[in-house]
């Protein structure tokens, strides 16, 4: 199964508007939403039935028991995290705890016990398609991990001819590094704008080091056209494959909010990316650009 | 007064607003917490600009003491110790200065080192004081970052200067730690099931930590706006709404600050000021305790 | 020699692993009997730092050598800090890759890449 990651190093790009409508226009059997800060695929590419929930665990967090505590406050100065308040018992804040334990080594009443805490939750909607993604709680970190989880719930049954599309989170932190992981494209969503070339930059460095093919696409182009022939000649000289530039386009938002992707109804935004998908199925299962 | 500007993702307006509100306020200090993408220096240009390194403390092993009994490997919870080759081997990026393996130690072989892991820039741009947050790549946490740039921005708010903070997007740790100190929240919200459901989230972090707060809708097309509908819902204020204007995409697109060439821009933020000084005016009589 | 490869599956049918450090088994392989033994990673379900983790159960084992389909830098220098050479695995079908082993085909990894560095609890 060929696997397409759809990044923008930038967020509000316009990332999971084209994610759901190439995953419209493939009939994708498998896709997943690897932004697990904010998970916006299900809004769009609604689902009619009820996910599989998996509770996710993240590091152990500190838990004090105050039946044994005696208010030494040992923990509390040991803490370099400011997460143990003591107003007027001593205790854990969870958002504060980074799970390091040193309180519980210093705890003179074993008092401390180091607790699995869940970090957020992993969904599975399972039909004639399979779409995996998850939700990360508040205040959390350890999006690295559920990513990757994400992804291994997608599995790897179906043969080369399929697609599986995973719509990416923003940034190049973490998250962004564990999806590249086994993908066979990644497709920059790219945004004529200094920080959206300044984070497009980022990403493709990124990529660079893993290896991975990438492509380019320039959504919003119209906003700046001098940005975005900027970016083609980026595309040009790094021998990067680009696929087409998509213009802004009030329908586009219309149609999410009408829990449609821009193919399911005539709009200029929908056409161009039509253009762009059959550009990047050549590109994935052939391998030429253009 | 300190205001944080949030938003539940990227790409909603959070920057443009935070910079172009320092803008017309007189006297203000622009903070960027997004440490990983700050974007606001950009906007700026900043200049006389200082630098100051920000320091962790990282664990430092004396191989000479160290007997290879691997309490420390053993102790770490976020695998930042190997022992290899009768050595131990440290990995700073994975290290969160717990200072426990130091505690754990039974033969004093390990002490503490200040390591570089980010730098906070200070610089001015046309009488605004421009802070900017930068965590070096590959780092764990931009928090200590965060913590400096907070207290120097308590410092020019006791000298008179309004503080104006770009938080991170999403709500994980480091987006709340960057609200810490806030008088009030300005959330940034876009006209879409994608922007209902993101200020939701970030509404329900600063609904946890007590912080008054409101709105502002960007990009608004006079068509139906979920994220309207939702503060409706919740009488969540409405503090103020900018139009979908290709204009202020163009120039924001230029890293330009609208509210400084162009006077409409300038009186539309001047007023949303004075609406948010009157809020949080208002908030200092009715919760003097927060 | 044993060699010492990340694997989907504890039994003989299993195929390489695309990730070293969040991989759910290693294999460990006598290249002349074809005997083989599988060790848990447990390192798969660490919030972050596993492919140190994991580099450590390697190196704890002792194997004569590594196959991986790539590695990062800190995993990288555990390996290389016990003297284990790692060799670039080519596709996921294991046999063909020991076999490519045995021939002397396969290269040794020589691009490090900077490393997954999915953390524990702050990003």
């Amino acid at each position: 199964m060929k696997k397409l990651l759809i990044l923008s190093g930038k967020g509000g790009t316009g990332k999971t508007t084209l994610a759901s409508a190439f995953i419209r226009l493939s009939s994708a059997r498998r896709y997943a939403d690897c932004d697990v800060d904010s998970p916006n695929l299900h809004l769009v590419l609604s689902q009619d039935m009820e996910p599989v929930i998996q509770d996710f665990y993240g590091l152990d967090k500190a838990w004090i028991n105050p039946d044994l505590c005696t208010n030494c406050g040992l923990c509390r100065e040991h803490c370099r995290f400011d997460a143990i308040r003591s107003d007027p018992i001593h205790r854990v804040d969870p958002y504060g705890c980074e799970g390091c334990s040193v309180c519980q080594i210093v705890c003179p009443a074993s008092a401390i016990t180091m607790m699995p805490a869940a970090a957020g939750v992993l969904m599975r909607y399972e039909n004639h398609h399979l779409f995996s993604t998850a939700r990360l709680n508040m205040g959390s970190g350890n999006s690295g991990k559920l990513v990757t989880e994400v992804k291994k719930q997608l599995g790897n049954d179906l043969d080369d001819t399929e697609l599986a599309i995973i719509d990416g989170s923003p940034g190049i932190g973490c998250p962004v590094i564990a999806s590249i992981s086994g993908v066979d494209l990644v497709l920059v969503v790219a945004e004529p704008t200094v920080s959206g070339i300044s984070d497009m930059e980022r990403i493709l460095e990124t990529a660079k080091i893993f290896r991975t093919p990438t492509a380019v696409c320039v959504n919003k182009y119209d906003v700046n056209q001098a940005n975005t022939e900027k970016i083609e000649g980026h595309c040009r000289s790094r021998k990067i494959p680009y696929l087409g530039r998509i213009p802004y386009d009030p329908k586009a938002v219309m149609a999410t909010n009408q829990g449609k992707t821009i193919v399911d109804l005539p709009c200029p935004s929908g056409q161009e990316t039509e253009r762009v998908f059959y550009k990047l199925l050549k590109l994935i299962f052939q391998g030429k650009a253009g | 007064m300190k205001v944080a500007v949030l938003s539940g993702k990227g790409g909603t307006g959070k920057t443009m607003v935070s910079v172009n509100l320092a803008s017309v306020s007189g006297c203000a200090a622009y903070v960027d917490c997004d440490v990983e993408e700050p974007n606001g220096h950009l906007f700026f240009r900043p200049t006389n600009q200082e630098e100051e390194s920000i320091m962790v403390r990282s664990p430092k092993v004396n191989d000479d003491l160290c007997s290879g009994c691997r309490k420390c490997v053993e102790f770490c919870r976020f695998n930042a110790l190997a022992y290899v080759g009768g050595k131990l081997l440290i990995f700073d990026d994975l290290c969160h200065s717990c200072g426990g393996c130091l505690l754990v130690c039974p033969e004093k072989a390990l002490t503490e080192v200040e390591k570089p892991m980010g730098k906070v820039q200070v610089g001015s741009s046309a009488g605004v004081e421009v802070l900017t947050g930068i965590l070096n790549l590959g780092e764990a946490s931009g928090i200590p970052i965060i913590h400096r740039l907070l207290k120097k921005g308590q410092n020019l708010e006791d000298q008179g200067r309004e503080i104006f903070v770009d938080c991170p997007p999403g709500t994980a740790c480091i987006v709340m730690e960057s609200i810490q100190d806030a008088d009030y929240c300005l959330l940034v919200a876009e006209p879409s099931v994608f922007g209902a459901h993101n200020l939701a989230m970030v509404h329900e972090l600063v609904t946890l930590l007590q912080k008054p707060c409101g709105v502002v809708l960007n990009k608004e097309m006079g068509e139906e706006n979920p994220s309207r509908d939702y503060c409706l819902e919740k009488n969540l204020p409405i503090l103020g709404e900018i139009p979908f204007d290709n204009r202020l995409g163009s120039l924001n697109s230029m890293g330009t600050i609208a509210a400084r060439v162009q006077d409409n821009y300038r009186q539309w933020f001047d007023s949303l000021l004075e609406t948010i000084r009157k809020e949080v005016g208002h908030e200092k009589i009715t919760h003097p305790q927060r | 020699m044993i060699v010492m490869i990340p694997v989907v599956n504890d039994n003989a049918s299993t195929q390489v692993a695309a990730n070293f450090g969040r991989a759910s088994y290693f294999m460990l392989r006598d290249t002349a009997t074809g005997a083989m033994e599988f060790v848990k990673n447990s390192a798969a379900d660490s919030p972050g730092g596993a492919g140190i983790k994991a580099a450590q159960i390697v190196v704890d084992h002792s194997p004569g050598a590594l196959l991986v389909p790539q590695c990062g830098q800190n995993a990288a220098d555990v390996i290389r800090g016990a003297g284990i050479p790692m060799y670039q695995t080519q596709g996921f079908d294991l046999d063909k890759n020991l076999e490519a082993l045995i021939r002397g085909e396969l290269e040794v990894l020589t691009e490090i890449h900077s490393g997954f560095h999915d953390h524990g609890a702050v990003k």
